[in-house]
């Protein structure tokens, strides 16, 4: 058809929006984030989980341009099962979290996007690690992508030292549904992921079952 | 100083070409970079601010009065420019005050929410403001009324403002709910205001609290010392 322009999100950049956070609780972590991925001012998926496992009990949270973050996510995967052959035994979250600051800090010009690594092993327990821009720290809980701006206060209020297992799961699911109500490039569903030394467990909250505020 | 500066090494970085005697922030626009908050409550509103004055990174003024009183009972929370919203209340005020001799009673807060909305909206292109106006009147009792930049006007039981307000609207959410009694307004208010002055780098000093019914306008001020305090701080 003559004169029918291009519609505008096949030529935007795709980007996940996004909401993600780790929390450490004493003998594990959990994970969650939103389920959105957006090219502009389009949903290109709206059920991505961006949860990403690099090892059996570690793993990571996407948030910035997808692509980016995808492929550090595989690059430290590969790497740490050769790394974990190497040892002959399961990687500490430590190592895993170094593999992508390495990678963020030695193309961080390039790359625009940040992981949070997080996971259990036999020597730490759980952890949580930032990698933002290619820094490394480890931090009780951190928070992560557009969506996080809108939360800092509710975590900085909420949270407190020493939490359950189901309290940490209940803080993620209650931050995850605040972020997604503000933020534009945060919706969907949830993801959840904890990890203990049993196990790991994956979880999906449908967008109908997310807690809801006083204005809902 | 110019002899310090030429003998300064050079680590690849530019050496400013500007006098060395005249610091930047003189040529930085100032604002009230902010955190600004309005709660309604059965009976009258709270309002709160912070209290830093920013011209770049220099504070020009650590314990700024962003609470204007524009009539008896409506006050209005200022963010955005200093200048800008400054003028824009003096102008409402007048007109206020002005408008309730003619009526001979006491103007609605309504009323001068539209009044900024009014200035705010014909003067988008020129002005940076956002504000709050919250007040109580007899017809509708506690009203608060959001102008945000651009010239919008909508009413809301509860709204923030300012450059702050992004981080502590997932607290604010969480936090309120309909039916809360004034103290736990002022509590709520503070406490937003303290974790929002924890994260923005532009809102900082103290907060100043006032609360407005039918009684009249209660002021108060929280130091820094007394900030409410969260685990993480």
């Amino acid at each position: 058809m003559l004169g029918e322009a291009e519609p505008q999100w096949l030529t935007e950049e795709v980007k996940t929006g996004t909401t993600i956070i780790a929390i450490e609780f004493n003998g594990g972590v959990v994970l969650g984030s939103d389920s959105r991925v957006s090219a502009g001012q389009s949903v290109v998926n709206r059920v991505m989980n961006k949860l990403s496992p690099l090892h059996d009990k570690i793993y990571c949270a996407l948030s910035g341009s997808a692509a980016d973050a995808q492929t550090i996510a595989e690059m430290v995967n590969y790497q740490l099962d050769v790394h974990s052959m190497e040892i002959g035994e399961d990687p500490q979250v430590r190592s895993a979290a170094t593999l992508v600051k390495n990678i963020s800090y030695k193309y961080k010009e390039e790359l625009s996007a940040h992981l949070i690594v997080a996971g259990w092993d036999r020597r730490e327990g759980g952890q949580v690690f930032a990698t933002l821009k290619g820094l490394l720290t480890r931090q009780p809980f951190a928070v992560g992508g557009s969506g996080s701006s809108y939360v800092y206060g509710f975590v900085d209020a909420e949270y407190r030292k020493g939490m359950n297992k189901k309290d940490c799961q209940q803080f993620v699911v209650n931050t995850l549904s605040l972020a997604m109500n503000r933020d534009g490039s945060s919706g969907g569903v949830a993801y959840l992921v904890t990890i203990d030394e049993h196990g790991t467990e994956e979880d999906v909250i449908l967008g109908n079952d997310l807690p809801t505020f006083f204005d809902q | 100083m110019a002899a310090a500066a030429s003998m300064m090494p050079i680590f690849g970085q530019q050496i400013s070409a500007r006098s060395d005697l005249v610091p930047d922030w003189t040529r930085e626009e100032v604002s009230t970079g902010t955190t600004i908050m309005a709660v309604e409550y059965d009976g009258g509103v709270v309002i709160g601010a912070d209290s830093r004055t920013t011209t770049g990174a220099y504070i020009a003024n650590r314990v700024t009065d962003k609470l204007t009183r524009i009539h008896d009972k409506i006050y209005c929370c200022r963010s955005g420019s200093a200048a800008d919203t400054q003028a824009i209340a003096e102008v409402v005020s007048y007109q206020l005050g002005f408008h309730s001799i003619e009526l001979e009673e006491p103007p609605l807060v309504e009323t001068a929410a539209n009044l900024f909305r009014a200035s705010c909206y014909r003067y988008r292109e020129e002005l940076m403001a956002g504000i709050l106006v919250a007040g109580w009147d007899r017809r509708k009792g506690g009203q608060v009324y959001c102008v945000p930049i651009g010239g919008m006007l909508v009413r809301q039981p509860v709204a923030v403002g300012g450059s702050g307000s992004t981080y502590v609207y997932g607290f604010m959410d969480s936090n309120y709910k309909a039916g809360l009694n004034k103290e736990q307004c002022l509590e709520l208010t503070a406490s937003a205001l303290s974790l929002a002055m924890e994260r923005d780098g532009s809102s900082g000093g103290v907060i100043r609290l006032a609360s407005i019914s039918e009684e009249g306008v209660e002021r108060r001020v929280i130091l820094g010392n007394q900030l409410p305090k969260f685990s993480t701080h």
